[in-house]
């Protein structure tokens, strides 16, 4: 007994584990925690996956034979004591008894009423007349607390049985034995080759299948280890549609999956939906609504090229379908279209997170294979009362997105700042500018050569900041200028870009000092900001999402689990066991009515608690009180 | 002669046992008649076995049964004063100060403080009248938290048809819905057992509760109704939560009863506290109904998991908590029930068992993350 207790207590210790380390991860995420040596030593203690260990399912296997040793053998002596009545007592043992009651001087005894009064505190009573003349009344009550025992503890091996049954031993053995392998390629499942296919005979699994709306297949992934297996189906699934619903908030309210099912053996197909909390049961199989994703969505996108005065290029892309584009040697991997973006966008600050808008997850790779990761939000959001255009840039998973943000114009596109970005690029433009404003800060005609110079660099800052933004300046300025002057000069460059884009703002638009209002001065500061970020941005493009047709997965989980029954079984047995262990009190009752006059009442209970000697004291009073 | 006759414990017993059985079967038959509709056959038999199981508690408890009709009455009384329109609780002043959901749950956070302080004076000055009204204010506490919950439960009807559901799906709700499980048990033992000593000590535990929906309310701003995400969308919820809560809130009874036992058998306050044996025996009663309760909810769990997650049992780390819970109790009351065990070191373990049951219900939303999170769907 206290070896399987100690089992228990190694069980939960064990269990923790899983708990604190994240199970069935990909290898990598491992692999980038521990480091080489010890992925390797965790990995053969089986801890990336405790709950099916050897070890793990060994304790729970010697766990349950314990277990059934320990029935097997106190099972016989309950049900002998159960129905047992123990009508041999002497006189002395009764009043051997921790509890009992010596009467004397006993009236007639009324045996009736006295059974009568056990009867109605619900004993089991039994009358017996001794040699001697005596009587013995034995009763009982509260048996069905020792049946507890067996309850409970069948309980335990019922539903351990049934988790193992729907557990991986049989498929570990196989493995074991080399007729099953895990399969790490990433190929087609029309290609898995036989020994890492689970055929449709397989009495117990949970495995997954994605769905794009419109496609149907008839097999399901089994994740194991670092790979998977193909677990084959007696029938078909098509996802007819797929279905998202919201709350006003924009949280989502439900998923809903539109399934054909398509069995050989039937002459019709069964049409069903499937919901969270609702799934559906065919053969054995359950089918779970489990999660979403993308079903390869269709993009329209323009595709701006900041740095050049080019028109945009329009590309159909698919969500994931890779592109080339001769002119730039460059891969444009397509990953994730969202429709909805709930997001917080103030920080810090309490304020209910709110739907922007569809979103493009996307990957620029460079020949050498590295890539950068990006994500486009078609519309603009409000951040402080201003829109902008946002896309966010990150080189790795790990890190936060970095955002580019690209103020929208009052009509709500990027039109605005297409073209003021146009202006800035355009030296002409700049030239002229510079020299409208050396005319207006150099007031007389003859002091040219300062004019001049002025006008020069009016054009070098605003050359320096077109073609690399703020960073650029700022490093000329490290690079040329004095220390003790660094200060100054920033100032007097950064002033000189502010007036020399409104400048170029206005003549550019045509629009008169009059109409240069806060709100003209905030887009140019914001253009501007925005045109410096394009060079920490990794890439000079800007997508222009201008229309999708959107086509989505559901992801379906398929389980077999012949072990549920047995689980549910024995968890009814543990509780009618725990109940009758905990709420059932045992007592037993003697009363010997001697012939010559006088009684004894002894009483006994296998539990000694505050509770019994209540009952003690009622019954031995109650008795007393018809005897004497 | 009527008076007399009022007077007549007897006939009060049998007035107080119809108006409550008629409030109940009213209560759940105009519902039934009402939002027929609106539920499944589901929802519609656990309507009628919580009339069954009200009716039943009410049967072997007498102050339950007053509460009860309070809190129907003080209800009613504010839905009424809703008419249907949310924003009134900023116009009508009872709502405004008293019953609107959020302020009822103020009031029940006010009494518990209160009641705490007042068993404390009432324990160390010997002072029944004192523990009197420390025991009456818990139960108004009782009263205040549960008209709020249900008036919650209205309310989030009030702001939207789709988003309305029983108030027990976040931190916020099952904080209060652990606040009153607890006392109500409490208050039980405390009639039973005859003592109201201990409400020093059970209090203590309620009021950390009180704490954390004070912080959750003021500094998270977390106590708004939420929309339900889609796995909890399901009738298990108004079964699976309370039954766990019902074991939570008796484990943390059996803790504290335990600190005053170690206190004791150190003959500290040992004067002021009842016998020793007492304390052992309600320490085992908490421990066992909790157990029982913790057991139906684990199994309840694990059926609503086959249902929505695809499996009876996931390994989720919730779920592996709850079974070194149960592992943790069944062992207690192994070592009780068949080794007879009995003194300080059951009371350490019951109060050790506080520790990891709070792991297993708070250690594990903030540190581990699994499917109870409910971050994806």
């Amino acid at each position: 007994m206290s070896f399987a207790v100690s089992m228990l207590v190694f069980l939960g210790i064990a269990s923790i584990i899983g708990t604190i380390l994240k199970q069935n991860e990909p290898y990598e995420n491992y692999i980038i925690k521990f480091g080489q040596f010890w992925f390797v030593f965790f990995e053969k203690i089986g801890l990336y996956d405790v709950y099916q260990s050897i070890w793990f399912l060994t304790i729970l296997l010697f766990l349950v034979i314990s277990t059934t040793l320990c029935v097997t053998k106190n099972t016989p002596i309950i049900f002998k004591d159960f129905l047992l009545f123990k009508d041999s007592l002497e006189e002395k043992s009764l009043l051997s008894f921790t509890h009992h009651l010596v009467l004397k001087n006993t009236k007639k005894v009324n045996l009736s009423r006295v059974i009568n009064y056990l009867k109605l505190e619900k004993f089991k009573v039994r009358e017996k007349s001794k040699d001697n003349g005596d009587i013995l009344i034995v009763a009982k009550k509260g048996d069905f607390q020792r049946l507890g025992y067996i309850f409970t503890h069948v309980g335990v091996v019922v539903i351990c049985l049934g988790g193992l049954l729907d557990g991986n031993l049989f498929f570990k053995a196989q493995e074991l034995l080399g007729y099953k392998k895990i399969e790490t390629l990433d190929i087609p499942a029309s290609k898995v080759p036989k020994v890492s296919r689970l055929d449709i005979t397989n009495p117990s699994f949970r495995a997954n299948m994605t769905l794009a709306e419109g496609s149907s297949d008839n097999v399901a992934f089994v994740r194991k280890k670092d790979g998977y297996l193909v677990q084959d189906l007696p029938f078909k699934i098509t996802l007819k549609d797929f279905r998202i619903e919201h709350y006003s908030t924009g949280m989502p309210k439900s998923f809903e999956s539109d399934l054909i099912i398509s069995d050989p053996e039937l002459s019709q197909d069964i049409t069903k939906t499937i919901t969270v909390n609702h799934p559906f049961t065919y053969k054995g199989i359950s089918i779970y609504q489990s999660d979403f994703q993308d079903g390869g969505t269709n993009l329209d996108i323009k595709l701006w090229n900041l740095l050049n005065s080019n028109a945009p290029q329009k590309i159909n892309a698919k969500i994931f379908e890779k592109i080339k584009l001769d002119k730039d040697q460059l891969t444009y991997e397509f990953n994730d279209f969202r429709k909805f973006n709930i997001l917080n966008l103030k920080e810090g600050v309490k304020e209910k997170p709110r739907n922007v808008g569809p979103s493009v997850t996307y990957k620029i790779r460079n020949n050498s294979g590295q890539a950068r990761e990006y994500i486009s939000y078609q519309f603009p959001m409000l951040i402080d009362d201003r829109s902008f255009f946002i896309s966010g840039m990150r080189e790795t998973p790990q890190e936060e997105f970095k955002y580019l943000k690209i103020p929208a114009d009052k009509k709500g596109s990027i039109a605005e700042f297409i073209s003021f970005k146009e202006a800035l690029q355009n030296k002409i433009l700049i030239e002229m500018v510079a020299k409208k404003m050396a005319n207006r800060s150099v007031k007389s005609d003859n002091n040219s050569s300062v004019k001049q110079s002025f006008e020069d660099s009016v054009n070098k800052i605003m050359t320096l900041f077109v073609e690399g933004g703020f960073s650029n300046i700022a490093q000329n300025i490290d690079n040329n200028i004095p220390a003790n002057e660094k200060e100054k000069a920033v100032q007097a460059y950064l002033k000189i870009i502010d007036i020399a884009s409104i400048e170029l703002y206005k003549s550019h638009f045509n629009l008169s000092d009059k109409e240069i209002d806060q709100s003209a001065i905030r887009f140019i500061q914001e253009a501007l900001n925005a045109y410096s970020d394009m060079f920490l941005f990794g890439s000079p493009y800007y997508f222009e999402l201008t229309n999708y047709e959107q086509k989505e997965a559901s992801g379906l989980q398929l389980t077999k689990s012949p072990g549920q029954f047995w689980v549910y079984l024995g968890s009814l047995s543990l509780v009618l066991g725990i109940f009758s262990m905990i709420y059932l009190h045992e007592r037993k009752l003697w009363l010997l009515i001697k012939a010559k006059g006088g009684a004894i009442i002894a009483v006994s209970s296998n539990r000694k608690n505050i509770d019994f000697e209540l009952d003690y004291k009622k019954v031995s009073q109650a008795i007393k009180k018809i005897i004497q | 002669m009527f008076t007399k006759l009022f007077k007549s414990s007897k006939i009060s017993f049998v007035i107080l046992n119809v108006l409550y059985l008629s409030l109940l079967l009213g209560g759940a038959l105009y519902a039934l008649k009402t939002f027929s509709s609106y539920m499944d056959i589901y929802e519609k038999a656990i309507l009628l076995s919580s009339v069954g199981f009200f009716s039943w508690l009410g049967w072997n408890w007498n102050h339950f049964k007053k509460i009860i009709i309070l809190v129907f009455a003080l209800s009613l009384f504010a839905i009424q004063l809703y008419l249907g329109v949310l924003t009134n609780n900023e116009h009508v002043f009872l709502l405004k100060y008293l019953l609107s959901s959020q302020s009822a749950i103020m009031w029940m956070n006010v009494f518990f403080v209160l009641a705490l302080v007042l068993y404390w004076l009432g324990l160390l000055a010997k002072n029944n009248l004192l523990d009197d009204i420390a025991s009456s204010f818990t139960s108004t506490a009782v009263l205040f938290g549960f008209t709020g919950l249900l008036v919650r439960w209205y309310e989030s009807y009030l702001i939207g048809l789709d988003i309305g559901h029983i108030p027990i799906s976040n931190l916020y709700e099952v904080f209060i819905l652990f606040c009153l499980i607890t006392s109500l048990l409490y208050l039980f033992y405390e009639e039973k057992f005859n003592t109201k000593k201990l409400g020093a000590f059970v209090l203590i535990v309620i009021n950390a509760a009180v704490g954390f929906i004070l912080w959750y309310t003021f500094d998270r701003h977390a106590d708004g109704v939420q929309p339900l995400v889609p796995a909890l969308q399901s009738y298990w919820m108004k079964i699976h939560v309370p039954a766990n809560f019902i074991g939570y809130g008796a484990f943390s009874i059996a803790a504290m009863v335990s600190i005053a036992y170690l206190l004791s058998a150190k003959k500290i306050l040992a004067s002021y506290l009842p016998k020793l044996a007492v304390l052992d025996d309600l320490i085992y009663k908490s421990i066992a109904i909790g157990f029982i309760f913790f057991t139906v909810a684990t199994i309840l769990g694990a059926i609503w998991a086959a249902e929505a997650w695809g499996g009876y049992w996931s390994w989720d780390p919730k779920e592996t908590w709850a079974l070194i819970v149960w592992l943790n109790y069944a062992a207690w009351l192994h070592y009780r029930i068949v080794k007879g065990l009995r003194g300080n070191v059951l009371a350490w373990w019951a109060l050790i068992g506080l520790i990891i049951t709070t792991f297993a219900f708070l250690g594990v939303n903030m540190f581990l993350s699994g499917l109870h999170s409910y971050g994806e769907l």
